[in-house]
């Protein structure tokens, strides 16, 4: 190998490093700050590619997206002065680098303490203004936007955007949500007392009602039944007496003479008689 | 900050897909646009180079470059797959967005993102118990699950503005869903409200998405499971077995009714036929009865005196005929008589059961023989009887 060539790498590949050493890129995800010495020169910089000395200029990198501080569940006392665990989580991003950088020292973390003590007070003051009610079905989005620009306020001056706060669970603490299912049970057991005494009732309703009906249906085919019966007896009544009344002394002799014939019909019946009545006119003279 | 962590969950590495698709890439095409690439970033300079460190004589070193050069170029190759969208970075910046099919970059100075944009994701929430109750208007708790589906419907938003986009549908779904249930009643949110929610939750997690342009689209939000909690299930087991026992009892009344009514009714309709068979029985009968002793009487009336005489002689003829008699010649002080009535109709009836024919005439013999005292009563009717 010559040694031109040799030079000429070595001199290619010192190039290279000072080159990559003068060159910085910024992500499409990043902000980036230059230092000059420890004092800030430059920290607006656009996504692409950007010149710095080597050894005098160094540059540190910040997230540009929207970040996330997911907050632990915490107690906050409602105006009724109920206990209410609530787990939020809040979405900020960093909007002016070099504000940031020098409030927060650089430390993202530092960053996230300040961000939850604010929006955690903010929170807790608009908790404290609201009924569980409230909270929980109405003014949620209030809640929620409100806290939100307590946070912006709060963090205006360190370089930092609270784009969202948001409520995640909202739930009562562990004793209260006992006496909850201990009330859901009784509603319910309520529910279903009403549910089976109505049943009994609609019931007994209609049994009454059936035996009504029964009554009276058999009331009013007796009513009939005796009607028509009256009229049976009115009319052979009637019949009766149409026919007899032409003669009435026969009559009275036809049936008396059937009276006998189906009174004495049994050989049971025992006759004690004097042979002196008409029938036996002839028994003891021929005469 | 590595600089793929952004790219989701299964695209995490940007060359993954060569590996995973052996298709036959378009070669051609490929090296064709190598070689424009390569023109165009070092100006034409490439067939001097060559030329130039051939003739200096250093074989090697020219070798080791051009076999680097061929793996740096070669690494470079990616393929875009359907249903996927390449991010293209240049030195950093967003330069362009690379459609479906092979493609080249120089490594070092461009970075590429694959994106799946038609992938469907899928979260579960509501699983674990606790993450599952949430409080209602009406102040109850329920169990809830919920399923969301989203896709990325921008890749460069989806990379470049939310970190942890993924995560951030988690908790944009939990907050909206808990905001959407603590609306509801609890028996909305159970029962008829399912449909209501799923879209009001689709909506604003939409919105919240969108709020930070996390590039994701919702495509669909499903409330899958609204339960009470576990502690208070049996409560609400019991309510709905209430209201089915409300409807069985309702139904056995009903039942005891359509029993018990048509048997009226048909007791009923007897008790009337049985008054009408009774009427119409009792005129017959009369009218039977009347025409009899009218035709009867029409004849008696002809000869009322012979008439008259034949009936009642027929008739005492049929009643002496089937009753037992006793005859008592004996005009007055029949103290000395003595009849034992009971024995005779006692003995009437023992012999009547045996079937005795004539038993008229024994009954008188033991009539006699059990009174001497009335000798002639006897035997005269013994004798009248005989006959």
């Amino acid at each position: 190998m010559k040694p031109g060539s040799i030079i000429s790498m070595v001199v290619l590949g010192i190039g290279l490093f000072v080159a990559s050493g003068s060159i910085f890129i910024v992500s499409e995800t990043e902000l980036a700050i230059k230092f000059q010495l420890g004092e800030i020169v430059k920290s607006d910089y656009k996504p692409g590619w950007h010149f710095k000395v080597p050894f005098v200029n160094n540059v540190r990198k910040y997230d540009r997206r929207i970040l996330t501080l997911d907050a632990r569940p915490a107690r906050y006392i409602t105006k009724e002065k109920k206990n209410v665990l609530v787990d939020f989580f809040v979405k900020w991003r960093i909007n002016d680098v070099e504000k940031f950088y020098k409030s927060m020292n650089g430390s993202i973390n530092t960053a996230r303490t300040r961000i939850y003590t604010i929006v955690n007070d903010g929170l807790r003051s608009e908790m404290s203004s609201r009924t569980v009610k409230e909270v929980i079905s109405g003014e949620r989005s209030a809640l929620m936007d409100k806290t939100k620009d307590i946070g912006n306020i709060g963090v205006k001056n360190f370089g930092i955007e609270v784009v969202d706060v948001r409520v995640k669970r909202m739930d009562y603490e562990q004793s209260i949500s006992a006496s909850i299912y201990r009330r859901m049970v009784a509603e319910r057991t309520r529910v279903a007392k009403e549910f089976r005494s109505k049943g009994a009732e609609a019931a007994e309703r209609i049994r009454a009602d059936a035996d009504r009906q029964r009554t009276v249906l058999l009331a009013e085919a007796y009513r009939e039944a005796q009607k028509t019966r009256g009229d049976g007896d009115a009319t052979a009544a009637a019949i009766y007496s149409k026919a007899y009344n032409k003669d009435p002394e026969f009559y009275a002799f036809y049936r008396s003479l059937d009276a006998y014939r189906s009174s004495f019909a049994n050989q049971d019946d025992l006759l004690v008689m004097q042979p002196d009545s008409e029938f036996f006119k002839y028994f003891k003279k021929a005469k | 900050m590595a600089w793929n962590e952004p790219g989701g969950s299964g695209n995490k590495d940007p060359w993954g897909n060569r590996n995973d698709n052996q298709g036959p890439p378009d070669l051609d095409e490929v090296f064709k646009k190598f070689q424009d690439k390569v023109t165009k970033l070092f100006g034409g300079g490439k067939g001097g180079s060559g030329n130039k460190s051939g003739s200096g004589g250093g074989m090697g070193a020219s070798f080791i470059a051009i076999v680097l050069v061929s793996v740096w170029a070669l690494s470079g190759i990616y393929i875009v797959d359907e249903g996927t969208e390449g991010v293209v970075l240049h030195l950093g910046q967003y330069d362009n967005s690379a459609a479906p099919g092979p493609h080249w970059y120089p490594r070092f100075i461009q970075s590429v993102y694959v994106v799946n944009t038609e992938n469907v994701r899928e979260i579960v929430l509501g699983r674990k118990s606790m993450e599952a109750l949430m409080l209602t208007k009406d102040e109850n708790i329920v169990d809830v699950e919920f399923t969301v589906q989203y896709k990325i419907k921008d890749a460069r938003n989806f990379l470049f503005n939310v970190s942890d986009p993924d995560l951030t549908v988690v908790q944009a779904t939990e907050s909206a869903m808990r905001e959407n249930v603590g609306k509801g009643k609890m028996d909305f949110v159970i029962k008829d409200g399912r449909l209501e929610i799923a879209a009001a939750t689709e909506k604003l997690i939409q919105q919240i998405l969108d709020r930070y342009k996390a590039g994701i689209a919702i495509t669909n939000v499903n409330m899958q499971n609204a339960q009470p909690p576990e502690q208070v299930q049996h409560a609400f087991d019991d309510a709905i077995k209430a209201r089915e026992d409300k409807e069985r009892v309702i139904n056995e009344a009903q039942a005891y009714s359509n029993d018990i009514l048509p048997r009226a009714r048909g007791k009923g309709a007897r008790t009337v036929q049985e008054a009408q068979g009774y009427r119409d029985e009792l005129i017959a009968i009369a009218d039977g009865e009347a025409q009899r002793f009218t035709k009867l009487l029409t004849e008696y009336k002809k000869a009322p005196k012979v008439t008259r005489q034949r009936l009642y002689l027929e008739t005492m003829e049929k009643v002496y005929q089937n009753t037992s008699k006793v005859m008592v010649d004996v005009k007055q002080g029949n103290s000395l008589m003595y009849l034992p009535l009971d024995k005779i109709i006692n003995r009437q009836r023992s012999t009547s059961s045996t079937n005795e024919a004539d038993s008229s005439s024994d009954v008188s013999d033991q009539a006699t023989s059990s009174a001497p005292a009335s000798t002639r009563v006897d035997s005269r009717t013994r004798t009248r009887e005989a006959r």
